[in-house]
């Protein structure tokens, strides 16, 4: 695994009107790992994640992709092909089949012949095994196969980066560690950087290897580390209580 | 940066038809196209009986590159040729034993094939409106029970709700329906005029425009404009609550959805769009006094008595009437639209045109049933 920082998050200033969601927020993310953004509700991972892939412009500070400012728009449409985003809802588009919704930034990105398109997207399906889903409209299959789905769009072009905004959210166990499975192998196989927000424990253990953790009173970030550290070694009361549910994880 | 190749003939074999590919760069999504095409074009045109691709200079492979080594693969095949891949190093080879593009692609992009057979079509098309006439049977009994219902207990309409929908739907569309009225009653008299001064009937524009306003032309365009901008809009908010599970939320709290979100339509309509009908005669009238005054020089007098003249109170109240079974045709066709909307966002356009289109062809059928009925009265 390599050291080299493919996201350099630095002195990120996040707000909407005057209310400010972060305060000078700084981090590196290195190639090829899984990165995991944790806090509870309302600490601005989503708004955090949304200012990385550029869906928010940053009040102040600066979120550099590869060395690219994220805030520069000559360079943003290229730092777009670079990146997947797996979004909450998954946000697949309800008129067309999953098939389609895989194979839209196949057939804008490349001119690969339609028949070789049908290859990818069928791939890419039997990757996130949905293989026999591809007819389907997204209103037609259930939570944990939209997020299947998302995660199959998402990794349509083989992206540096991945970025997964609460994989888990809303799915059953088994499902949540099915997904999480499919983001392990993702990241081997075509040795994608993975950074997810998410706040269910046993994603951020099956999956973390190394991650920050957020607070809504501070406004930034409290922890940084692996998690299986920062449970069992932080003497932070907030983060003891985050990976404790609520308890202070003293037997 | 995408990968690129040079294709070399095998000048030591015995058969100048051996080539070698060499591929350098990186070979993903960028490039892949071009690559299987231009490629398996010279592959189509030279036929090689033998290729070999090499990829000691790659640099990035992954998935695409290996889709580019598949599809050059399969087109050698289609010629007769032999095909072989060297210089893969692990990770390459990785790629190339994961990459399953020779499994069945059938059920991918397959879509729900509709039956070519035209009974079979007729038939189902048949069962689907059957079943739609089902749910439109289902939801007018729902309608009036639950109007019926509120008659009985008052308090259980939200009367906020409703003076909401009366705003929406009436005080916001008068600008619109006070121009259109005033226009079709100026054209009305620009055009009647034409004939009937040939005659030296010019007097007969004002009866003529308040006449065809008052009992036909003035509930009707009300009504289409009622149903453009209203009836569309209850079918899409409703529609969209019913995607997002709030209908859902209402019958599982207690409420009943069609005392909670259709009655205060209906009765807001039923209400308000006569009363913009009302107006739209007067504009329309307002258009044709111009026209009768400025053009035909009738004076204002003669105009408006010769008005009075040719309505009656009936006519009046017969308009009104229909305004009000119109208001009552959009409001339930928009509210049943929305309700039987199923699927993401794209439901709720086709709930929208729907509301729309069905609106307005209700509106015609029940003014012709109102014209036999009324020439028959």
């Amino acid at each position: 695994m390599g050291e080299s920082p493919i996201i350099e998050v630095e002195e990120l200033v996040a707000q909407y009107g005057e209310d400010r969601i972060l305060d000078r927020v700084s981090f590196n993310v290195r190639k090829g790992e899984i990165f995991v953004i944790l806090g509870g509700s309302g600490c601005g991972k989503s708004t955090l994640l949304r200012h990385m892939v550029g869906l928010e412009r940053a009040h102040s500070g600066t979120v550099r992709i590869h060395g690219d400012d994220i805030s520069d728009t000559d360079r943003f449409h290229e730092i777009l092909k670079r990146i997947g985003v797996l979004f909450q809802g998954s946000a697949l588009l309800g008129s067309m089949t999953v098939a389609e919704n895989v194979a839209l930034p196949i057939t804008e990105y490349t001119d690969l012949p339609q028949e070789a398109v049908v290859e990818m997207v069928s791939r890419k399906l039997r990757m996130v095994g949905l293989e026999c889903y591809g007819n389907h409209l997204p209103a037609e299959i259930s939570g944990g196969m939209k997020k299947r789905a998302g995660l199959a769009r998402s990794i349509a072009l083989n992206p540096e980066i991945l970025f997964l905004d609460e994989p888990s959210a809303g799915l059953d166990p088994v499902t949540s560690a099915e997904i999480d499975e499919l983001i392990l192998m993702i990241n081997r196989t075509l040795n994608t950087t993975v950074v997810i927000v998410t706040h269910e424990l046993a994603s951020i253990f099956a999956v973390g290897e190394r991650g920050i953790m957020l607070d809504k009173s501070e406004k930034g970030i409290i922890a940084e580390g692996n998690p299986k550290t920062l449970k069992d070694k932080s003497t932070d009361s907030r983060v003891r209580r985050f990976f404790h549910r609520g308890g202070n994880g003293i037997e | 940066m995408s990968s690129d190749y040079v294709i070399e003939p095998i000048e030591e074999s015995d058969s100048k038809n051996e080539w070698i590919i060499r591929f350098t760069g990186q070979m993903g999504f960028a490039g892949a196209g071009p690559l299987i095409r231009e490629i398996g074009d010279r592959i189509r045109e030279e036929k090689p009986e033998r290729v070999t691709a090499d990829l000691e200079g790659v640099r990035y492979f992954d998935d695409y590159g290996a889709l580019v080594l598949y599809e050059l693969g399969k087109v050698v095949d289609q010629t007769e040729g032999s095909w072989s891949v060297r210089g893969a190093d692990e990770e390459i080879q990785g790629f190339l034993s994961g990459a399953d593009f020779t499994q069945d692609n059938t059920c991918t992009f397959a879509r729900k094939k509709r039956s070519t057979n035209m009974f079979i079509r007729i038939g189902d098309a048949t069962l689907k409106e059957l079943k739609n006439l089902r749910f439109m049977v289902s939801f007018i009994g729902s309608i009036i029970l639950s109007l019926l219902y509120v008659i009985r207990h008052p308090k259980s309409l939200r009367v906020s709700d409703t003076i909401n929908h009366m705003e929406r739907t009436g005080v916001d569309a008068l600008p619109v329906v006070a121009m259109i009225g005033f226009l079709m009653g100026l054209i009305m008299a620009f055009m009647s005029s034409i004939q009937l001064s040939q005659f030296g009937a010019e007097i007969y524009v004002a009866s003529l425009v308040a006449f065809a306003m008052v009992s036909e032309l003035g509930p009707i365009m009300t009504a289409v404009v009622v149903s453009g901008r209203s009836g569309s809009a209850y079918a899409a908010e409703i529609g969209t609550m019913k995607i997002s599970e709030e209908v859902d939320a209402l019958y599982i709290m207690g409420f009943d959805p069609t005392i909670f979100l259709a009655v205060p339509r209906i009765i807001a309509a039923m209400i308000v769009v006569p009363m913009l009908t009302l107006f739209s005669n007067l504009f329309a009238i307002g258009g044709g006094l111009l026209v009768g005054v400025f053009m035909l020089d009738l004076s204002l007098n003669t105009y408006i008595d010769q008005t009075l003249y040719a309505l009656t109170l009936k006519e009046v109240f017969w308009g009104m009437f229909k305004s009000s079974v119109f208001a009552a045709l959009i409001a339930s066709i928009g509210c049943l639209r929305g309700f039987q909307a199923r699927g993401g966002a794209s439901a709720v356009g086709t709930a929208a045109t729907s509301a729309v289109v069905t609106s307005i062809f209700m509106i015609v059928l029940f003014d012709s049933i109102f014209a036999v009925f009324r020439s028959y009265w």
